[in-house]
């Protein structure tokens, strides 16, 4: 069983290709999609994906709300996004197909499970009267190609000890197998996976090996598929590559920064949908001098944050939404002690607990402007899975350097997703440099806000001999920090604090264009995570002719220098977003534009279809 | 200060071999109101740092938000004043990366039993090793008069004009629940048991929890005064010392364990001290009982309140387990290699 038998049929190459694993949230199919994305960014192509799962640990069995889904995007070319439509769809059941069908190319492939088609199924996703989309002549638009793959899985595995439900388990590897056939890929990546992942049980390595084995000789030998596609390595910059999912980018772009800081990592959290995989990770990474403490809500954990870097720690915290909404009053309070913190939000659809985990862009004011008293707390957002590396990385500098709370927002779209990353060396990381303090700084005295000509004041640690302190988020006077109630200086701190985080936008760069004409028709100005689909679909319409741009927004709070005079020089301006408008408000109260939204609140990523057509329709005026 | 501070902290002892009291007073000028109680514990804590002889600089204090909250603006050491029920959370954080601090915690009846009881409760269970004085003056102050989750049934505040229909929480009672392991009762108008106690909560590694009995003079005078004042002291109070039996109202009585059950005797022809419960601080099951001794002290025939150190227990602090474990990672794993971390467990090349 351990060659493969050569092939023997026709190959077609294809530039790209999206396919979207379906099936019930126990069906392995997260596990499935991941795997034949490691196989084909291994194999060198460009990927992009989108795990869709439901909030429910296991959702009834073969309902539409148990479906989960994995779509990816390979190519031989520059890939941005997991794709507007599937090219192929693999399901494993009735549910699976009736929640994606939507999504299929015209002429798209079907690849399904017909086990999981029997009366129960089709029932359960209200088929009329059971009718059975697989036969009934509904899916003749498609080329639908039924598999039994729980039979040949079973019969694959059969003489070995498994109970029935563990032999079941290995379909979703027959499935692999199959796509790995269907794609033109080696088995060598996928076989290598399983001896890892079952390393300890022979008998589930064996068994998952025959499972993968068996789908991919189905596909050689079957006779209803008789093409394969190939899709060559994409043009990609040269060098060593990993696959990195954004919550991974961040866990390490926070490591990292520590270490270019010599600080200790301390990450507060209480676990919450779909920031998670933050606290998974850090917690793997002790040996960076990283201390995770799973606090016991919310709130203990942006405070126990706050206490860590009040000892001289880089104190980091974590959420999403409804967890950052309890954080609220801390983030204040770290604003008003002026000491380095990092906040995370893994956006997630709101408001209250919404959709846990569905992704949205809806939390832009929150981080702006949610607090209490004149708070302004610097926020950046990351675009991509890799940017979540370096945004991390720039929050870390910025409150560190700057001596201020900083939130970082993504989302669960690019938290879960994953592309090809062309790591950095540690080398071309820069140093950070906090402010600290070992020495009185006026003549015996030590003045816990006395600020440098940024505005920055210094951090004294605990511990220094002639720095004691106290700091709270009571007012304090200026440059002393005593507790003041005085109306002048109130009105002094409100400003000076105000000023410090507004003069952060000096270190940032001059904005710049991701793409299009330096003026024109329509400016496209997007923000987070819709960056993949926003550069498609400018880059579409510019090839086209069209006189479009396309900036993308990593800095909300200040924004780059630049942005005000760059939103004038085109007729008009477009702001995609997957909330109601909020980065649109915030550019027209900054800079009198009269900016157009674009607005998606669907708990799904924008296609850059649905861009385009919104950019020509604007053409059209 | 006033003429009651004056008297109730009228024994100071001789400056100690440390820094001198003054090295520990901030130049803030303390302004809670003249005759309160918090007065006495901050002196008493200065007093006890200078006798410790600790380095200033070396010591934090933490608080949350309330009338003694704004103890750490007192004291010339760090200090850090947090927001309302929280700073069990600063001090989890900061002890966590910090072990080398000493660290206080100052609260109130409200700051850490109301607003901040989900934090204490996970303070103790964790036991991060932090000195933490809860002034409960069973009222709220800062705010002018509100009931508190200490003030008893009945209680009638500024928010409670036909009085408190609240079950008030017996403190003690829930540190112990919490699994707390050094549990004390003080008042502030015994100075000298105070700094005892405090010694003894500084010396404890892990969370020392001190109930200390304060009185509110402007919102809720008078609260603990059949505890304090002369003529109700010795019959309403019960000074517990390690293995010594458990007598009050000068020795004529005694508490004894019958049929599982504490019970108060006459010390006399009929039981003498020796039959009375001894007191062992590290007796879990003694400490549960004891911090249950809590009637209302209204109430005739009731027990006494006892005073003292309750109860210890050596569990390995929080952040000692912490530190353990980023110190076996380092061992195992080795120090962190950053380029190693960057580049994963599979990479491909790109020719």
């Amino acid at each position: 069983m351990s060659t493969v038998t050569p092939r023997t049929k026709p190959v077609e190459e294809r530039r790209n290709v999206v396919i979207l694993f379906a099936g019930d949230s126990g069906d392995g199919i997260q596990l499935t999609g991941a795997q034949f994305t490691d196989s084909s960014a291994l194999f060198g192509n460009d990927v992009s994906t989108f795990p869709n799962f439901p909030a429910e640990i296991r959702a009834p069995q073969g309902t539409l709300a148990g479906v989960s889904g994995y779509q990816l995007h390979f190519g031989s070319v520059e890939i941005f996004t997991p794709g507007d439509q599937c090219d192929v769809l693999v399901v494993m059941n009735a549910a699976a197909l009736k929640s994606n069908l939507g999504k299929l190319k015209k002429g798209g492939a079907i690849i399904a499970n017909t086990d999981g088609f029997d009366k129960k199924n089709l029932r359960l996703t209200g088929y009329i009267d059971d009718a059975d989309p697989l036969t009934d002549g509904t899916l003749a638009q498609y080329r639908l190609h039924p598999v039994d793959v729980t039979k040949m899985t079973r019969a694959a595995l059969e003489g070995l000890t498994l109970g029935m439900k563990e032999k079941d388990r290995c379909k979703n590897m027959f499935v692999l197998g199959f796509i790995n056939w269907m794609f033109n890929r080696g088995m060598a990546n996928s076989e290598r996976f399983l001896q890892q992942k079952f390393g300890k049980n022979p008998e589930l390595i064996e068994a998952n090996l025959r499972a993968l084995k068996a789908g991919y000789h189905f596909g050689d030998t079957s006779e209803t598929f008789t093409t394969r596609f190939e899709v060559k390595p994409a043009p990609m910059p040269k060098g060593v590559y990993r696959s990195i999912t954004g919550n991974q980018g961040t866990a390490l772009g926070l490591i990292a920064a520590a270490q270019k800081a010599k600080l200790d990592l301390f990450y507060g959290s209480y676990p919450i949908t779909p920031a998670s995989d933050i606290l998974h990770e850090l917690s793997r990474h002790k040996n960076f001098g990283v201390i995770t403490f799973q606090a016991e809500d919310e709130i203990a954990a942006i405070s126990s944050a706050i206490g860590a870097s009040y000892g001289g720690a880089l104190g980091v915290t974590a959420s999403s939404g409804p967890g950052i909404a309890l954080k609220t009053e801390a983030m204040g309070l770290a604003f008003m002690l002026e000491i380095p913190l990092v906040v995370v939000n893994v956006q997630r659809g709101g408001p209250s607990t919404g959709l846990p985990t569905k992704t949205e862009q809806a939390d832009l004011w929150q981080a702006v402007h949610g607090r209490n008293g004149e708070a302004p707390i610097p926020v950046i957002a990351a675009s991509t899975p890799i940017d979540c590396f370096d945004m991390a990385f720039e929050a870390v500098q910025i409150a560190l350097e700057h001596m201020t709370p900083v939130i970082l927002l993504t989302d669960g779209y690019i938290a879960n997703g994953s592309e090809p990353w062309r790591f950095p060396q540690s080398k071309e990381l820069p140093e950070i440099k906090p402010p600290f303090i070992k020495a009185p700084n006026d003549g015996e005295k030590f003045l816990p806000y006395l600020r440098d000509e940024r505005g920055v004041r210094s951090w004294a640690l605990p511990g220094q001999p002639g720095l004691q302190h106290r700091i709270g988020g009571i007012e304090k006077q200026d440059k002393t920090g005593n507790i003041s109630y005085e109306p002048l200086n109130h009105e002094l701190m409100v400003r000076l604090r105000a000023e410090k985080v507004a003069r952060i936008a000096d270190r940032f760069k001059l904005i710049r264009l991701d793409s299009g004409p330096p003026e024109g028709d329509v400016l496209i100005v997007g923000w987070g995570s819709t960056y993949g689909g926003i550069r498609t679909a400018a880059l579409d319409l510019q090839a086209e002719g069209h006189s479009v741009a396309h900036v993308h927004l990593r800095h909300l709070f200040p924004f780059n220098k630049g942005l005000g005079p760059l939103l004038q020089k085109y007729k008009q301006v477009l702001v995609p977003e997957m909330n109601s408008g909020q980065l649109r408000q915030l550019l027209r109260a900054e800079f009198l534009v009269d900016a157009q939204g674009l607005n998606k609140i669907q708990g799904l990523p924008f296609t850059s279809a649905e861009i385009k057509e919104a950019v020509l329709k604007l053409l059209k005026r | 200060m006033s003429a009651i501070n004056e008297k109730s902290t009228g024994e100071m002892p001789a400056q100690g071999a440390g820094q001198a009291r003054h090295d520990f007073t901030s130049d803030q000028e303390v302004r809670w109101c003249p005759g309160c109680g918090d007065y006495s514990v901050l002196k008493q804590v200065q007093t006890l740092l200078e006798q410790s002889g600790r380095k200033k600089e070396e010591v934090v204090f933490i608080s949350g938000i309330g009338c003694s909250s704004r103890f750490p603006y007192y004291l010339d050491t760090y200090g850090l004043h947090g927001i309302h029920g929280r700073a069990p959370a600063i001090v989890s954080g900061l002890r966590s990366v910090r072990p080398d601090l000493s660290v206080w915690m100052i609260t109130g009846d409200g700051d850490a039993l109301s607003i901040g009881g989900n934090h204490i409760i996970h303070l103790l269970r964790r036991n991060v090793d932090v000195n933490v004085l809860l002034f409960n003056n069973e009222i709220y102050g800062l705010t002018k008069g509100q009931y508190s989750p200490t003030s008893p049934e009945g209680a009638v505040t500024r928010s409670t004009p036909m009085g408190s229909t609240d079950h008030p929480f017996n403190p003690l009672a829930l540190v112990k629940g919490a699994d707390g392991t050094f549990i004390a009762r003080s008042m502030d108008r015994d100075p000298k048991h105070m700094r005892e106690v405090l010694a003894r909560a500084d010396a404890h590694r892990g969370t020392s929890l001190v109930e200390i009995y304060q009185n509110c003079n402007v919102f809720n005078d008078g609260a603990f005064e059949v505890f304090t004042e002369k003529a109700s002291k010795p019959t309403h109070t019960l000074f517990v010392e390690q293995g010594k039996p458990l007598t009050f109202a000068g020795g004529t009585k005694g508490i004894c364990i019958k049929d599982m059950k504490p019970r108060v005797i006459d010390i006399g022809p009929d039981f003498s001290p020796n039959e009375c419960w001894i007191h062992d601080e590290r007796d879990n099951f003694k400490a549960s009982t004891l911090v249950r001794l809590f009637d209302d002290a209204r109430l005739e025939g009731g027990f006494p309140r006892p005073f003292g150190v309750f109860y210890v227990n050596d569990r390995p602090a929080h952040e000692e387990k912490l530190q353990a474990q980023v110190k076996r990672a380092k061992e195992v794993k080795g120090p962190g290699d950053l380029d190693a971390l960057l580049k994963g467990e599979h990479t491909w090349t790109i020719a």
